[in-house]
């Protein structure tokens, strides 16, 4: 506002030096203009210093890319790519195997999605096409917020209530009604897979509801009218008018969620119990790549051990660099003209 | 799916309703399983979190294993700390990226492609950016520091607040533009006294969320910087932060620290909620409305 006004006056101020009668001569007017120097170079410098920060962007990315990789050729040279298929991981005897950790994150991260999706999704759909005005507002507020809360805090609930809960009350259930599978058997601490599944799955959901909303938002009005029109009910209008037309911006929204949840460390660092094992039961502790990186690597000893924790790391940046670009073209397919906003 | 708006039979016709009013109830029972969890959170925080609330938290470092007592004073400040450089970094290089891209670049090859790595890098996990930071600062120092922490967290936020400015410098009117340069201003003060002051609530809008964002990152300081049980100021040296002190006293054994890492999140909370809020305040009656 206060631009407005300066625009104002400072137009009102040209207005009356315009209206000047005598019409000053022509050398006086380019001596002025001369007096005034010449703008080209400050701003061509001011272009240039614009791009340099623009450019900074791209070497970050590079410079995070090139220490990764430096920093892990040792492992590298090592263990090849057999790295990724090993179960071994023995600091003392320097036997290093990535496999428990790729699989702690799969598992919690698509146990996460499997939770999250059908939520947000509803949510979405709620907030968009039946919520009435009044409370939009305020539950749309209130979604956003869940992801303003940093995650050591999601880890600290999950570790005082969540995993009690999971312990006490959720666990005896699924072991009673599931445990044929196989999935829900051995001992029940609490802490294990499925609590770090359940907590990625509340951190993720602000994240796929805000951006399935855009893409909803983003179908045009006539679509649903046109549904309607038809006789539909209002889930059909929704099915086969916004649904369908936002699946693919959905899908975007998805995986980017994954992309949350394969990088999310603290939460699941406090709940997922920390074992490099692979067990079948959801209720067994496991390890993510994430929370192995967040708790061994200030002790880590000796250069072959941290090499080996960053050359996860460098697998955990290529592969959410990978969803996360995946996830941008399709949310972008679908909000085309508008820009997509900030998760 | 179509023929299904063709067939009017009786049955039909329930069994759509049925479909109609159970996916409603389902999309009602969606909202209100997810706005469980983060009222359950904010209550637990409330409760747990305001009884273990006193001066001394504000005014006290934190005192040894079996003690009670201590605060996080040196904590906050930490964060405090981190969190200035990390905006001194981290603002001038976003807001720049920002104004090349709705300005300079705009709908250029090279503007997509700088788009598009912000959002990228808006997704890159955060200890993946402490593990860099780590090995680009901490390990040729060979020791860990408040200054490294506070580029891990500058870098953090450059990808949103280089969108975010863009998005809100698309939204001043051409008219605007023109008019400054009409005026004879020279293209660099047009942007940045005319373009972008208008712009500058939801500019500051994009800062707040880039800052509260960080605020409460843990995972890029774990290995950079640090944490400390002492006062420190000494850029050159291990400094506590607010974030760090929770994660370290919520895994701890010991009853006494599970309740300063509860007042601690509190606080880390309400800075965070607090500095949303405003900006929705700000971004919801300011000249740019809607914009967030």
């Amino acid at each position: 506002m206060a631009g407005d006004s300066a625009i104002n006056s400072s137009k009102e101020s040209s207005a009356a030096s315009g209206a000047a009668p005598p019409p000053p001569e022509a050398s006086l007017v380019r001596k002025f203009l001369q007096s005034r120097g010449n703008s080209a170079g400050i701003d061509s410098g001011f272009r240039g210093l614009m791009i340099v920060c623009a450019l900074a962007i791209f070497a970050i990315v590079a410079l995070i890319l090139f220490e990764l990789i430096m920093r892990s050729r040792l492992s590298m040279a090592k263990f090849g790519v057999g790295f990724f298929f090993t179960q071994a991981w023995d600091p003392v005897s320097g036997e290093f195997g990535a496999l428990p950790f790729i699989y702690g994150t799969l598992v919690s991260s698509f146990l996460g999605l499997l939770i999250a999706v059908p939520l947000a999704v509803g949510v979405a759909v709620f907030l968009t096409e039946m919520c009435p005005g009044v409370l939009r507002g305020p539950l749309s507020f209130l979604t956003e917020l869940l992801a303003a809360i940093p995650s050591v805090v999601y880890g600290l609930w999950a570790v005082f209530v969540l995993v009690p809960l999971l312990r006490v009350h959720v666990n005896p259930l699924l072991a009673k009604l599931l445990g044929w599978t196989g999935l829900f058997g051995g001992p029940n601490y609490g802490i294990g897979m499925l609590a770090a599944g359940v907590i990625l799955a509340i951190m993720i959901l602000p994240v796929i509801s805000s951006l399935t909303r855009e893409v909803m938002n983003s179908v045009p009005h006539s679509q649903r009218e046109a549904v309607l029109a038809l006789g539909a009910t209002r889930w059909e209008m929704i099915r086969m008018g916004v649904l369908r037309n936002a699946r693919i911006g959905i899908v975007g929204s998805i995986i980017l969620g994954l992309g949350r949840a394969l990088g999310e460390t603290m939460a699941v660092t406090m709940v997922i119990g920390n074992r490099p094992e692979i067990a079948k039961s959801l209720f067994a502790p496991g390890y993510s790549m994430a929370s192995v990186i967040a708790n061994e690597f200030s002790e880590a000893s000796d250069d072959l051990y941290l090499s080996a924790l960053v050359e996860i790391g460098l697998a955990l940046f290529i592969v959410t660099i990978i969803v996360n670009a995946l996830a941008r073209l399709l949310v972008w397919a679908v909000t085309r003209g508008t820009p997509a906003r900030v998760a | 799916m179509a023929t299904s708006v063709y067939k009017t039979s009786a049955y039909n016709r329930i069994s759509r309703q049925v479909w109609d009013h159970s996916a409603t109830a389902l999309a009602m029972l969606s909202t209100l399983l997810v706005v469980t969890p983060l009222v359950a959170i904010f209550v637990y925080l409330i409760y747990k979190g305001a009884s273990s609330l006193n001066l001394a938290f504000f005014t006290q470092i934190p005192k040894p294993v079996g003690e009670s007592g201590g605060g996080m004073a040196n904590a906050i400040f930490g964060s405090a700390l981190l969190l200035a450089i990390g905006s001194l970094l981290g603002v001038p290089i976003g807001i720049s990226g920002g104004i090349f891209l709705a300005e300079f670049g705009r709908g250029g090859r090279l503007a997509n492609a700088v788009r598009f790595t912000a959002d990228v890098l808006n997704g890159v996990p955060s200890i993946v950016m402490g593990i860099a930071v780590y090995s680009l600062i901490v390990l040729p120092q060979k020791h860990f520091s408040a200054f490294s922490g506070g580029v891990a967290l500058g870098i953090m936020m450059v990808p949103t607040i280089t969108r975010t400015t863009e998005e809100m410098l698309l939204m001043v009117p051409h008219s605007i533009r023109e008019a400054a340069l009409g005026l004879g201003l020279p293209n660099w003060r047009s942007v940045l006294s005319i373009t972008l002051r208008t712009a500058s609530p939801g500019v500051i809008t994009g800062c707040m969320l880039a800052f509260a964002r960080v605020a409460g990152e843990t995972a890029p300081l774990l290995f950079t910087a640090f944490g400390n049980q002492f006062w420190s100021a000494n850029l050159d040296q291990p400094i506590a932060a607010l974030p760090l002190q929770i994660f370290v006293y919520a895994i701890s054994p010991y009853d006494e620290w599970h309740r300063l890492a509860w007042a601690g999140a509190l606080v880390l909370i309400v800075l965070i909620v607090v500095s949303v809020a405003l900006v929705r305040f700000v971004t919801s009656r300011g000249v740019l409305k809607g914009a967030s």
